[in-house]
């Protein structure tokens, strides 16, 4: 029999249903994966009692017929998710001891379903990060290695510690957010599919905040199979996030199948920019001949604004955090450093609690929001995301899907480009001009490089048009036969 | 254009993030070299362009203005550094 940890999720569900073995038999598979992967240090929480509770709870479900779309299936939650009675960090040393009196609507809808909860994932703090290196808990290192060097990966960032233990076998799926590619990026990084879904599709509710116009939770899988099954539990209306969409969620698991006749996919010719590696351009010409050879169309469009979203996503997402983490004052929650007078209190207790990345991106935005340079900074860059919205909107009255790379490059080492911002923000070059124009992305693995570090091509669609990408996410999946698996390294690691 | 030391001692002091005086010079730098990056947006013409608000076309929803949940103070002191008396605690503000 295979490993219980080298199932997929679907497997594990089907596995589970036909009385193979228990959740509690799969989920002690599991917790004993994610205490040998302690090396990744992908989690700041290891719940392994908690998890064996929900797993009883669901074995006895699943016996009397009663168990949820995800009964038994243990994952592993991004910590930037609020849990119940269990600590949630958002990767800082400012809410290093918050425990939420609450759930989030996302992890809810998860335990409605039946998951089980392993524990809680690193993650780049406040989810400011392309490498996941940014985290008060210490950096998260890849499964991954280049060929014939023991130099530790990073696996993208900011859902990084989702991502490694999705990879290492230690969690069936992960929840993670993107805000712009935190979710795609890292699964590009670790042979991971990753689903940013349209905006307002996933309630924020109970999701600390980063930029709240572009915050959106998704799922990271080892197939698409599983990113649908997970965006079908944790999608749908709530009242308590007041841009939630009241939209139907469609069951998108039974979506998948079905020719791609008369598929139209467009292929954005300013996404072959400086940077792009020649390796993962060829990877992009093959995904279009894969498409083709499934009967879909394929044709060149024009996004003109595409260059200018990176810069533009780094006034708005930095303007919506500087508000966001006003909150972190040291009275509510979290961390405080006493002071002289109630100013001191706050400025020591934000100094100490927040990292340099997140500092800078604070300060950046409390400046570009500052009298006198809103004007120049923060509405030129809300104008320039119409143009980069319309773009979007005339190439969709042509086309069904894009197909684009998801980074321009493949994982790094970690250090690499930790002392250069600008190099890292540029991870994100091709999947934030979707997250500023709210639309759903997902990234799906197509290969290797030279170096031997995974790669994967970036699908986007029209808003709520997630059956859309998963389907054609599928059809890659199938042509690309992405079967490339981590050596176990991290198991006898001390 | 570019900030100086008073310039970033003044953000620093409106994003209530305490800054040595020895930091404001790198921290300068820094901002700088991500400021003059970002002013590229300069290029894009957008005389006649409407700022976005909103990325999804949804209508916001409305409810009665009523109250709807409370009566959690236990839950919403429960990770206060301080608190007495179901208050919160800060230190003192008026002389």
């Amino acid at each position: 029999m295979t490993e219980l940890t080298d199932l997929t999720l679907s497997e594990a569900r089907d596995g589970l249903r036909a009385g193979n073995f228990t959740s509690r038999e799969l989920t002690e598979a599991h917790n004993a994966a994610i205490e040998r992967a302690r090396p990744l240090n992908a989690m700041v929480l290891e719940t392994a009692d908690h998890a064996l509770s929900m797993a009883d709870r669901a074995d006895q479900r699943i016996a009397t017929g009663e168990g949820g779309l995800l009964e038994g299936i243990p994952i592993a939650i991004k910590d930037l998710f609020c849990t119940d009675g269990f600590r949630t960090t958002a990767g800082s040393h400012i809410l290093d001891t918050f425990v939420p009196p609450y759930e989030s609507t996302v992890t809810a809808n998860l335990w409605r379903e039946g998951a089980v909860m392993l524990g809680k994932a690193n993650m780049d703090e406040f989810a400011m990060g392309s490498s996941n290196e940014t985290s008060y808990f210490g950096p998260v290192v890849s499964p991954w290695r280049q060929t014939g060097d023991n130099r530790p990966i990073v696996p993208g960032g900011s859902s990084g510690g989702s991502a490694s233990i999705v990879a290492a076998r230690a969690a069936l799926a992960a929840t993670g957010t993107d805000t712009g590619g935190s979710i795609r990026q890292p699964a590009s990084f670790t042979g991971l599919v990753g689903l940013k879904p349209t905006y307002g599709r996933c309630s924020r509710w109970g999701i600390i905040a980063f930029a709240s116009s572009l915050d959106q939770a998704g799922p990271l899988t080892r197939t698409v199979r599983d990113a649908a099954i997970m965006l079908t539990t944790m999608s749908g209306y709530d009242p308590n996030d007041s841009t939630s969409a009241n939209v139907p969620v469609p069951d998108f698991e039974a979506v998948l199948g079905g020719d791609m006749k008369g598929l139209r996919v467009g292929i954005p010719k300013e996404y072959r920019m400086e940077g792009l590696t020649r390796e993962i351009d060829g990877l992009w010409q093959q995904g279009i001949r894969w498409l083709e050879d499934a009967g879909a169309e394929t044709r060149e469009v024009d996004l003109p604004h595409t260059k200018y979203a990176l810069p533009a996503y780094y006034i708005v997402a930095p303007a919506e955090a500087s508000s966001n983490l006003a909150r972190y004052d040291g009275v509510r929650y979290g961390l405080r450093v006493e002071g002289e007078d109630l100013i001191d209190m706050y400025e020591r207790t934000r100094a100490e609690g927040f990292g340099a990345e997140v500092q800078r991106r604070v300060m950046i935005g409390t400046y570009v929001l500052s009298a006198g340079y809103y004007d120049a900074y923060y509405l030129q860059a809300q104008k320039v995301r119409t143009l980069i919205a319309r773009d979007f909107q005339r190439v969709f009255e042509d086309v069904d899907v894009l197909l684009t790379p998801t980074t321009p490059s493949e994982a790094f080492a970690t250090g690499d480009k930790s002392n250069d911002p600008i190099a890292m923000y540029s991870n994100d070059v091709f999947t934030v001009p979707a997250s500023m124009a709210g639309l759903p992305g997902i990234s799906v693995p197509v290969g290797l490089s030279q170096a031997g570090l995974p790669f994967g091509l970036q699908l986007i669609g029209k808003a709520f048009d997630e059956e859309m990408i998963l389907r054609v996410a599928e059809v890659l999946e199938s042509a690309a036969i992405f079967d490339a698996k981590p050596e176990s390294w991290w198991e006898t690691a001390t | 254009m570019s900030l100086d030391k008073a310039t970033v001692s003044r953000i620093a002091r409106l994003a209530r993030i305490r800054v040595a005086d020895a930091d404001l010079e790198r921290l300068g730098d820094e901002l700088n070299n991500i400021l003059e990056w970002i002013e590229q947006l300069n290029q894009v013409d957008t005389a006649d362009v409407t700022p976005l608000t909103s990325v999804v076309e949804i209508q916001l929803p409305q409810r009665q203005d009523s109250v709807p949940d409370g009566g959690h103070q236990d839950h919403v002191l429960r990770n206060a550094p301080e608190s007495e008396q179901g208050f919160f605690v800060v230190p003192k503000v008026v002389e």
